[in-house]
């Protein structure tokens, strides 16, 4: 073999085998998810309830219950953990997360003003979510329109916006009764509770409709990362980039927000963890995806059975979760690549 | 523009800022829910008549609030001043940098996890939440090739508000008592707590201000570059641990006075320097004035506006610092250092 | 490569720069196939700007660029990125990146979505590494290279485009003088072997004099001279150009033109701007 190909063979065998690391964290915390819980299942138990050979209450548990709700979690981490892998290679900055950015608090905004002052509640609470998101992108894009020099204007637009829209949401909340906040809080910090089926299929007919769009941004991103002239004298549109990846990250995130609320951090930790992992400046979309199904995944089982006698919203624990990671990279060297 | 053509300028600006310091004041003491007019306001501070209701409001609420405001808005534009000058950076905003929200989150954790309830108490909280939200963002920001950046510190400040929010978030959901007190700590209001807590943080917000006063020199050398204000022969970790100490105190004091309010430290030094140009010792003299005045107005249009209910002075702060924010962005110049 | 299908690249009447500032007004000049062509000018003559443009990174302001007659603005990108190869002045490499897989990424311009690696890609990639003697280094993290080191491996990726014209915005900025010499030397091979016509900016008046085939130099916007640098370089352009008095001799070792500034001899140019 020669000297490129032996580069690109060790490349890919590394790709190929933290993939599968990530796989397995997937299926594990898949498999835990489903067979544990107030009413335990062994594996077969499950693997008949599955096919709906199981007793009816079984059935109900593992096909009505669990399996939506992880399929969601897995569902959701990836396609969190794909927003932040391109919108950090867009951006170059590896802090660049959709959640940081304000197109999670846009969804947030939305949906608690819907909850709250026009009482709307289920699948229509969702389009609002969804909305706020999209009404952030567009703000953001309009903002990094005329931006040639690496995305600092989308950046600190987005930051903005993210405070405003979090001072409008405590308004809200502070304006209303206690009860009443207490369930936007819920909705706020990000739950995969009680997840119907409907959402899970929708969620995953938006993961495949933003396929095109995140392998274009695969094929481009990693000549964007050496600069917008030697991107363009390789062939990228230059004025494409920006509003390609941003429509692929704003897609994922406020459809993932609008129906499990604005998880924080899977988005800025699974594309970290995924870079860590892989090394050689990749972008990695496929292992964040990986990696994001098994932090939220994982978050999840934390978040039902991690304190005894209660549970928490997954959110609390992604929460949790992501702030001891900054801190991490505050204390180790990894903070000398931000 | 030459040095004294801007130091008429300032003298006029300070003046102007003075006038509308005291017209808020006088707004302030008598726009509301209930107008009381300012004969009424006068004799209710000259002579108090317990009986009277409006003396009662201002008496009770007004000063209260006005008092609070004029410090406070004050503390946090003399501390966004001071951090500009620290990080070199025109975007630095005490808020958005998250050192408020670690002062908020801590007192929340005081007052919730702790059962810290009076300020003399929880207040310690507030500094030692801002100091190590501010510690957190100076390191990880300006590690890197190119340093602190103004997106990387805003987006490392934004990181580290998430995560401090996150942190709060824990505390919520796990103490149930905690959401009533978190709903009023989370928005920044003039009106979340009384004269008791001004007592108790008056001596720290007025070394804050003193030790600002003082690193003003050194922020105008830093202001040429490290290396050159090294090469001036100056110590520039002095005026370092001096800015942070007095951001620090500044930020902690407003924020256990008034909530976590963002925008504010990044307007008035913004409007400041459009007008005298770049010498901190401006920034930080006219800052403190306007920073009171707009506060203070900032909680006078959010009593009107939404009659009868109230929309919370930091509300209004953050409806109109995130355009200022966007626009400043927007407009190529401002951006670079 | 044969004259026949040397790539003609040309500016018509080419007017470029900023929106509300014109930088170059009314340029008209043809770029030698198969020589290697440098422009030398001063700060702010307009350098980079018609570099820029030629590379097809921003849009003329008025006029045109053409390659082989064919305006450019209409060609399709990646095709235009087959023909043309751009070292940008501030090339940033992501972390960790290795030396082989930066040089790989010069072949996007010929692969569809879908195609694979392919044996040919490796063979140029190989090729350009070994052309620009970095391929010892294939796996090494390019951050951990020294700057001449890395400065061939941006080459080696610009190579890898396989362009017909390799176009170079200062590449020896930030180098000492041996790895300066080094580039030039590699940029002087690369056209004595495979005829690719070279064209670079550069800052360095004698290297640009010992290097090149044709000069061409900027002042304010317009080319003042044009053609070999014996012929070009007099101490009337030089003064002109780049506001210096000096004088200009034969490099005794070169023979090319040897600029040694006049004591005293920086001015203030006629029009100040």
């Amino acid at each position: 073999m020669t000297g490129v190909e032996i580069v690109r063979a060790r490349v890919r065998r590394r790709h190929l085998w933290v993939g599968v690391g990530a796989a397995v964290a997937v299926i594990v915390a898949v498999t835990l998810s489903l067979s544990i819980g107030d009413y335990p299942l062994t594996l077969t138990q499950v693997g008949q309830a599955l096919w709906g050979h199981g007793s009816a209450v079984e059935n109900y548990i593992v096909l009505q219950v669990r399996a939506p709700r992880t399929l969601m979690a897995v569902l959701a981490g990836a396609a969190l953990g794909m927003a932040g892998a391109v919108l950090q290679g867009l951006l170059r900055n590896p802090l660049a997360s959709p959640d940081l950015l304000g197109i999670s608090g846009g969804s947030g905004l939305a949906a608690v003003f819907a909850m709250l002052v026009l009482g709307v509640t289920g699948p229509l609470l969702t389009l609002w979510a969804f909305v706020g998101g999209i009404a952030v992108a567009a703000l953001l894009l309009a903002a990094g329109r005329a931006a040639t020099a690496g995305g600092y204007r989308l950046i600190l637009a987005g930051i903005g916006v993210a405070f405003l829209a979090s001072a409008a949401t405590n308004y809200l909340m502070v304006t209303t009764q206690v009860e009443k906040a207490q369930t936007a809080l819920l909705w706020l910090v990000g739950s995969l509770s009680s997840t119907p089926w409907w959402q899970v299929v929708t969620l995953a007919v938006v993961v495949v409709l933003s396929l095109p769009l995140l392998v274009a941004s695969a094929r481009w991103l990693p000549l964007h990362q050496m600069g917008t002239p030697s991107a363009t004298a390789l062939g990228v549109p230059p004025r494409l980039v920006q509003p390609l990846v941003v429509s692929a990250a704003v897609l994922l995130t406020a459809s993932t927000a609008a129906f499990i609320g604005p998880v924080s951090f899977v988005a800025l930790c699974a594309p970290a963890i995924a870079r860590a992992l892989l090394r050689h400046g990749a972008i990695g979309i496929g292992t964040s995806a990986l990696v994001g199904a098994a932090i939220l995944a994982g978050a999840d089982l934390v978040a039902q059975f991690g304190l005894p006698g209660m549970q928490v919203p997954v959110g609390v624990v992604t929460g949790a979760f992501g702030a001891v990671f900054l801190l991490w990279l505050l204390a180790t060297s990894k903070g000398r690549h931000l | 523009m030459r040095a004294t053509v801007r130091t008429r300028r300032a003298r006029i600006v300070l003046g102007a800022a003075l006038v509308i310091l005291g017209v808020a004041l006088v707004l302030s003491l008598g726009v509301g829910a209930r107008p009381i007019a300012p004969g009424v306001v006068w004799n209710a501070l000259v002579s108090p008549d317990m009986g009277d209701p409006d003396h009662v409001v201002v008496l009770t609420q007004r000063i209260p609030r006005t008092v609070i405001g004029v410090l406070a808005g004050a503390a946090l534009a003399v501390a966004g001043a001071v951090m500009q000058g620290l990080t070199r950076n025109p975007l630095a905003d005490p808020g958005l940098l998250g050192i408020n929200a670690g002062a908020s989150v801590a007192v929340l954790a005081a007052i919730t996890l702790f059962g810290i309830v009076a300020p003399s108490g929880f207040v310690w909280f507030a500094f030692g939440g801002a100091a190590i939200a501010a510690v957190a963002v100076a390191v990880i920001g300006s590690r890197g090739p190119d340093g602190a950046n103004p997106a990387k510190l805003a987006l490392t400040g934004a990181a580290v508000t998430a995560g401090l929010t996150a942190i709060s978030m824990l505390i919520l959901t796990t103490q149930t008592v905690a959401l009533e007190v978190y709903r009023y700590w989370s928005v920044g209001a003039l009106t979340a707590r009384g004269l008791d807590t001004v007592t108790v943080i008056a001596v720290p917000l007025a070394a804050g201000l003193l030790l600002a006063a003082l690193s003003v020199r050194g922020l105008n050398l830093l202001a040429l570059g490290e290396e050159t204000a090294r090469g001036l022969g100056h110590d520039v970790t002095r005026t370092r641990v001096i800015g942070i100490l007095a951001a620090v105190l500044l930020c902690g004091a407003a924020t256990a006075m008034a909530g976590p309010i963002v925008f504010l430290g990044l307007m008035v030094p913004h409007l400041v320097r459009s007008i005298v140009g770049d010498d901190y010792r401006w920034l930080v003299t006219l800052g403190a004035p306007l920073g009171a005045a707009l506060l203070l107005l900032a909680d006078v249009t959010g009593r009107v506006i939404a009659l009868p209910g109230e929309v919370q002075a930091g509300i209004v702060v953050a409806f109109v610092g995130a355009p200022v924010l966007i626009s400043l962005v927007l407009r190529r110049q401002q951006v670079t250092l | 490569m044969s004259t026949a299908d040397a790539p003609r690249l040309a500016a018509r009447s080419l007017s470029a720069g900023y929106p509300g500032r014109t930088v170059i007004e009314g340029l008209d000049m043809e770029f030698a196939p198969g020589r290697i062509t440098m422009i030398i000018g001063a700060n702010a003559s307009g350098k980079s700007t018609l570099l820029h443009t030629l590379a097809r990174l921003r849009a003329p302001l008025a006029g045109r660029v053409e390659l082989d007659g064919a305006d450019v603005a209409g060609m399709p990108r990646r095709s235009f990125a087959r023909s043309v190869g751009l070292l940008p002045q501030h090339p940033s490499a992501p972390d960790g990146i290795t030396v082989a897989e930066l040089v790989s990424r010069g072949r996007h311009p010929h692969r569809g979505v879908f195609q694979r690696w392919g044996a040919a890609d490796s063979r140029i990639v190989d090729d350009a590494m070994a052309r620009t003697g970095v391929e010892a280094l294939a796996d090494r993290p390019v951050g951990d290279l020294s700057g001449g080191q890395r400065q061939r491996v941006w080459i080696a990726m610009a190579l890898a485009q396989s362009p017909r014209i390799l176009l170079l915005d200062e590449p020896t900025t930030f180098l000492d003088l041996s790895h300066q010499l080094e580039v030039l030397d590699l940029l002087r091979d690369l056209n004595r072997t495979e005829g690719t016509t070279v064209v670079v900016v550069l800052h360095e008046l004698n290297l640009a004099a010992r290097y090149a085939d044709d000069l061409v130099v900027l002042h304010e916007g317009r080319v003042i001279a044009h053609g070999a640098p014996a012929d070009v370089l007099t101490a009337d352009v030089v003064s002109t150009a780049f506001a210096l008095d000096a004088l200009v001799m034969p490099d005794p070792l070169t023979g090319t033109p040897l600029i040694v500034p006049v004591p005293g001899g920086a001015h203030t140019p006629a029009e100040e701007n």
